[in-house]
């Protein structure tokens, strides 16, 4: 099951979320504060790892394992990135959770984050409902 | 080892093993990292309703409940086995803010006082848990990406639409936490 090998790596990224407190809803607070330099410097080392590797693929053509070839896409500007980050902002900073957070919390043991993540996901059917009406 | 692993880990270590998820998608499958798109999977998959943007062929995009599953997965694992058994630590200066709102306990990773289930039914779980999640959802999709896709791999491939998203992210979560929540805790 090709699939399996995603199981895997979230496996070892969700220990690594914990781990690295970024699900905190503590070290979240701090970041909106500007009280402490962790998750700055965090996303930042991260940035600058992702961006050194890409560079690492690109110069060596790397392939898949599956020997396809890597690509990476322009993403379009529009305004949703400045509504919709807005929006997202203020849903992080009151849940202190992104996405990938959610999943890590609730499997950490904090079960009334399953209501966040039902809630999350009827936040996404609504834009998929009223997507033609919102201006982009 | 294992001690090493349940201490807190210095921001540097932990941002470089995030920052290695990047090419450990691309290199496994060409899969640009991205945790949001999970919940619109998640619409398509069980209430599609016709909705443009709900039908796509969701079972492409299959590896990605995989690698959210393995994130709650992780989760527990690191909470069962490798977790710090001490407080949280966080700068002096937010735990006197959060004091103001009656926030003290450290105990764990999320603030007991208000993840708890007993919140559920209240006020402020309709504030954190329901329209806090709900913005998440919202604001994720119509922003077209979350803290991973935009912050971190858009970053990483210097994308101006992710730099102008982050941005974004950090106004929209500065306003809320020093302007909104003291009038959330003031009321709640």
């Amino acid at each position: 099951m090709k699939n399996l090998k995603y199981l895997f790596v979230g496996i070892v990224f969700g220990i690594i979320f914990i781990k690295a407190e970024i699900v905190s809803w503590f070290r979240i607070q701090e970041m909106f504060r500007f009280q402490s330099f962790y998750m700055f410097g965090l996303i930042g080392t991260a940035v600058v790892v992702g961006f050194l590797s890409i560079l690492i693929i690109k110069k060596l053509k790397l392939k898949t394992i599956d020997k396809q070839p890597i690509t990476i896409e322009k993403k379009e500007s529009n305004k949703g990135q400045i509504f919709g980050g807005l929006l997202f902002g203020m849903g992080w900073a009151l849940t202190g959770a992104c996405p990938g957070s959610i999943y890590a919390q609730f499997g950490a043991g904090f079960l009334v984050v399953g209501v966040v993540y039902l809630s999350a996901v009827l936040g996404t059917w609504c834009y998929g409902y009223f997507k033609d009406k919102l201006p982009h | 080892m294992l001690e090493l692993i349940k201490q807190p880990w210095h921001w540097a270590i932990a941002g470089t093993l995030i920052g290695l998820l990047i090419p450990i998608l691309l290199l496994l499958g060409n899969i640009k990292l991205g945790v949001s798109s999970s919940l619109k999977h998640v619409c398509a998959i069980c209430i599609p309703k016709n909705i443009p943007f709900f039908n796509y062929e969701w079972k492409k995009e299959i590896w990605s409940l995989f690698f959210v599953v393995g994130i709650v997965l992780g989760g527990f694992i690191a909470s069962a086995f490798l977790a710090n058994p001490n407080d949280i630590i966080v700068s002096q200066d937010t735990k006197n803010a959060l004091q103001e709102f009656g926030i003290t306990n450290y105990s764990e990773l999320m603030p007991v006082q208000i993840f708890s289930i007993e919140n559920i039914l209240t006020l402020k779980g309709l504030v954190f848990f329901v329209i806090g999640g709900f913005l998440v959802g919202f604001g994720t999709r119509y922003a077209g990406g979350c803290t991973s896709g935009h912050s971190i791999l858009g970053l990483s491939t210097l994308q101006l639409p992710s730099l102008i998203a982050t941005c974004c992210f950090m106004i929209g979560g500065i306003i809320v936490t020093n302007l909104i929540m003291p009038l959330i805790f003031k009321f709640l």
